[in-house]
């Protein structure tokens, strides 16, 4: 049988990653967690703009049209073969089922002819380590606190050390940029909302219209489902509302949240460093406010690009190569989990003690507890 | 490439609830594959596919043919084998066949034991659509397809193939699902219930390779015969 079993071996640092959790296929060639030699990323936003949304079974068809013609860009755009690659990375969890599956699929299949090692990443994980891939990633020194704020995601991380995390606080209802998305709907201004509505907020006034800041200053939890029915009631009642005002304050109001939470997080666990990941870090309001508040407070702001902010195939190949050394490849029998969670430091010393009070062997904090299982099917 | 009589293939079938793969040669099917575990098709394919090479005492090097089936089927598993099997040739460069869940069901009719040509003129094979409808399509008994395939009614189906029902014979899951109703229309449903295989791929690639209708990489594409379930909003 075609062994996978080897781990790196010292001059081997090349990975090959894939994503293709949502609505974007990419594949990137990362070297040494940090040297980005391609990352290409073909969006499929133009097809979704047309529901409204990402329809899931549009976007698992768009992956496997384009797997192979993006794998042959990102190859090209870093003029390597795949003979030069050392090890293939694609995301496993958490996403879409059949899209995660097309990519799973590919860097399995790579990984089998080319006879290299495959490793399955966590998308969520895999935001955290986009700061890592930017010029200041370099003299990145950890701890950090990461605001991940993406589509499907609003979190407040301890980034402790390579591979180690405490999730300090996560949404109750919406995502941020679900409520972005939201919004937008309810201005008339179609899919995907953030663009749009960070493009028209920069003409109106964000103090113009005093949105709720739900749950700022009670633990460390989010919730922006109440947001978005306020914007929804202040249209009902002022139909000639200015939308550029509206969108500003919307906006002002989830920067005003994210940014205090972050802020008293990286004081509570005294931490110097502030850094963006997710979709929703590449909004310009967000960046800058970021910035501005780092500098008031004395804390350093880690604002990685807009490119390895949104969903990319860098950042999966960077935690892999972590992974890779760390725990060794994937086995090939492993599929994808759509509900896969960051694998959480913490809680899993917890686990850890509560076993050990009963008995039982310890688990350890070891981020394969959270193995990727299989939900439905189509 | 290697001439169609030593050359190595390897088939891909997961269109169905199993997952399996089988490798073989225009002489014989030389180790197969199938998953117990249903529907587990991105787990169970990839190493299925290592173990039938290495049983075979090959490496994927040597594969010179890739046979897939493109569906009809479970959307999902259709993905994960054609993905598996454009990324392996996209690397391997060997020349791939195309094959319909239709042609394997059939393929498998024609080579049973119990099958006799003379007992019937044609095949049709009858798949389960899901929400109360069939896939169909129909085969002489050389297989060569007759007519165009079709998703319908299975009532629908049955009527309209039910004057031909005495010199057909009619095979497939969706045959055992909408029993009762093709029993009704006058058809034999005995001894209906063959699946799309793995080692029926090796078979349907070799005849491929003889007619030399073999596909480029681009050519293979999953065939969902649905549009997807979503409306389109007012922009």
């Amino acid at each position: 049988m075609t062994s996978t079993k080897q781990t790196l071996s010292s001059g081997a640092n090349r990975v090959l990653g894939i994503e293709t959790s949502c609505d974007e296929t990419a594949v990137a060639v990362v070297e040494s967690a940090k040297l980005v030699r391609s990352s290409v990323v073909s969006s499929q936003v133009d097809l979704h703009a047309r529901y409204g949304g990402v329809v899931p079974e549009v976007a698992s068809r768009a992956h496997v049209e384009l797997i192979l013609p993006v794998l042959t860009a990102a190859l090209d755009e870093a003029d390597l073969a795949l003979s030069d690659v050392d090890a293939i990375a694609a995301t496993h969890g958490p996403g879409l089922v059949g899209a995660l599956l097309v990519g799973v699929s590919a860097a399995k299949a790579l990984a089998l002819v080319c006879d290299i090692p495959y490793v399955g990443v966590n998308h969520l994980e895999a935001h955290l380590y986009a700061a890592f891939l930017d010029d200041g990633g370099a003299d990145l020194q950890l701890p950090m606190v990461v605001l991940l704020v993406s589509g499907g995601h609003t979190m407040l991380v301890l980034m402790e050390d390579h591979l180690r995390y405490q999730i300090l606080g996560s949404t109750c209802d919406d995502a941020a940029g679900e409520a972005f998305d939201k919004v937008a709907r309810l201005l008339d201004l179609g899919y995907p909302g953030g663009p749009v509505i960070d493009r028209i907020s920069s003409d109106g006034d964000p103090k113009a219209i005093a949105f709720p800041r739900a749950m700022v200053n009670a633990g460390w939890d989010f919730s922006f489902s109440g947001l978005k029915t306020a914007v929804a009631n202040y249209l009902r009642k002022t139909p000639n509302a200015n939308p550029a005002d509206v969108a500003a304050s919307f906006q002002e109001a989830v920067v005003d949240v994210l940014l205090e939470k972050a802020r008293r997080a990286a004081h509570h666990h005294a931490v110097n460093t502030i850094c963006l990941a997710g979709g929703v870090a590449a909004n310009s309001r967000l960046r800058a406010r970021t910035k501005q508040m780092c500098a008031a407070e004395g804390l350093s702001a880690l604002i990685p690009n807009r490119a390895m902010c949104t969903d990319n195939a860098a950042m999966v190949a960077a935690v892999a190569w972590h992974r890779l050394n760390a725990d060794g490849p994937t086995p090939l029998s492993d599929g994808a989990n759509p509900s896969l969670t960051l694998p959480s430091y913490a809680s899993a010393q917890r686990v850890n003690e509560d076993l050990e009070t009963v008995g039982a062997v310890p688990v350890g904090p070891d981020v394969r507890r959270n193995r990727p299982r299989r939900f439905g099917l189509s | 490439m290697s001439n169609a009589t030593d050359a190595l293939i390897l088939g891909i079938e997961t269109s169905g609830s199993r997952v399996g793969c089988a490798i073989g040669n225009a002489t014989s099917v030389l180790a197969a594959r199938e998953s117990a575990k249903p529907r587990w098709h991105a787990e169970s394919l990839v190493p299925q596919i290592a173990e039938v090479i290495a049983e075979v005492d090959a490496s994927a090097k040597d594969i010179n043919v890739i046979a897939v089936d493109v569906g009809p089927g479970l959307y999902t598993g259709i993905r994960v084998g054609i993905t598996t099997a454009i990324t392996m040739a996209h690397v391997l460069n060997p020349a791939m066949v195309a094959v319909t869940s239709w042609e394997l069901v059939a393929h498998a009719v024609s080579s049973s034991l119990d099958y006799s040509s003379e007992q019937s003129e044609r095949i049709d094979v009858v798949l389960d659509a899901r929400r109360g409808e069939v896939f169909h399509a129909a085969f002489a008994t050389e297989l060569q397809p007759i007519g165009k395939p079709s998703v319908s009614d299975p009532v629908a189906l049955a009527t309209e193939l039910s004057a031909i029902a005495p010199t057909t014979h009619l095979v497939g899951e969706g045959v055992a699902l909408y029993q009762d109703v093709f029993d009704q229309a006058g058809f034999n449903t005995e001894n209906a219930l063959f699946y799309p295989s793995a080692e029926s791929t090796i078979g349907l690639a070799c005849a491929a390779l003889e007619n030399g209708k073999t596909n480029n990489i681009a050519d293979i594409k999953p065939l969902y015969l649905r549009a997807p379930d979503a409306k389109i909003i007012k922009t």
